[in-house]
């Protein structure tokens, strides 16, 4: 919510919101310095969380340098070797948001050292997958190299962003499945609600898009009365915007409401 | 599960305002100077897919839009997408 007013953390608080989690991501510009990424990781695992505590949430994060800030290795692998100081904080549950951006090896070789942190200390890894026309491609690259990891264990891995061209593969694939939900521009809550009707609530689950761009920290909610709309029942509803995050997340020793 | 007509009446408006404000779309940029734009082309390939009979035409309309070139390259020379895959693609 780095990106976000004081006044979103009311407005979730008054939506009945118990808890979120922030990924590392891209602050709308490139850091110039791994002390950028410093300060970064020092804002979600100390500021960020003491600012949704005001408001009765539970903050939780995930660290990672992003991939669009990822493919100059160099400079990555000097943010990435900043992370395992943070990764013991009481409120920093895994390793992400890690991923593609423009499907490249560089950003390919970052996301696998990701993955290979979080295998060497059995975190979970929330994973982005690429946006509008590169979301297909890089959704393809991202499950073959998750592939050549035997050890990792399927079910503590959620791959966001999915959209209709993706979701199957995912959940296919044995993976969680997380569909990120904006006003504009990618999925929205009706198409959401689609592919929860096609493709059941299984390791799925729905999260809000609270970036740079045009985001909405409540569009979960949003979605939630558009399933009412829809005649989902209550126990659907609570199913997918509650008791799969939960079951997902608490598999981190730290998550707890 | 909703009916067909229950979901239209609680969507149809909003496809109709949709789909003429796609019209509108079409129209304006016709009606603006400049060259052709790869991303116009690639919208007006699109629309035909809306006629397809099948359950899958957002998804189809998804991959129409979608970087198919098999080549990865080392690094990028840009961060952003613009929604349609370049032609050199």
């Amino acid at each position: 919510m780095v990106s976000r007013t004081t006044d979103d953390y009311e407005k979730l608080a008054l939506a009945g919101c118990e808890a979120l989690c922030e990924p590392a991501f891209w602050a709308g510009f490139d850091r110039s310095s791994t002390d950028g990424f410093f300060d970064y990781f020092r804002q979600l695992t100390e500021y960020e969380p003491k600012r949704a505590a005001k408001f009765g949430i539970k903050h939780f994060s995930w660290l990672c340098i992003n991939p669009k800030e990822a493919d100059d290795p160099g400079f990555a692998r000097e943010v990435m070797s900043l992370i395992p100081q943070f990764l013991d904080r009481p409120t920093v549950l895994g390793i992400g948001e890690i991923g593609l951006n423009k499907n490249t090896r560089n950003e390919l070789a970052i996301f696998e050292e990701h993955v290979q942190l979080a295998l060497d200390r059995d975190l979970p890894i929330l994973i982005h997958t690429p946006h509008l026309e590169d979301k297909l491609k890089g959704t393809r690259l991202i499950l073959e190299s998750l592939a050549s990891f035997s050890k990792l264990d399927r079910g503590k891995v959620i791959i966001d962003h999915v959209e209709e061209h993706t979701i199957a593969q995912v959940l296919d694939s044995g993976y969680w499945a997380g569909m990120t939900l904006y006003p504009e521009s990618k999925c929205t809550p009706n198409r959401a609600i689609d592919m929860l009707e096609i493709y059941g609530t299984e390791r799925l689950w729905m999260n809000s898009a609270c970036d740079w761009g045009h985001s909405d920290p409540l569009s979960v909610p949003r979605c939630a009365l558009e399933m009412k709309r829809r005649q989902h029942t209550a126990e659907q509803i609570e199913r997918v915007i509650y008791q799969n995050p939960l079951e997902f997340l608490s598999q981190s020793p730290k998550f707890s409401l | 599960m909703p009916s067909k007509q229950e979901l239209l009446d609680l969507q149809f408006i909003d496809a109709r305002h949709m789909l003429i404000n796609l019209a509108a779309f079409l129209d304006r940029i016709d009606r603006h100077p400049g060259p052709d734009d790869y991303r116009f082309t690639a919208l007006k390939n699109a629309i035909p897919i809306l006629l397809e009979q099948g359950p899958d035409r957002a998804k189809a309309i998804l991959e129409s839009f979608s970087d198919q070139h098999p080549n990865i390259d080392t690094s990028a020379p840009f961060q952003g997408a613009s929604g349609a895959a370049r032609p050199e693609n």
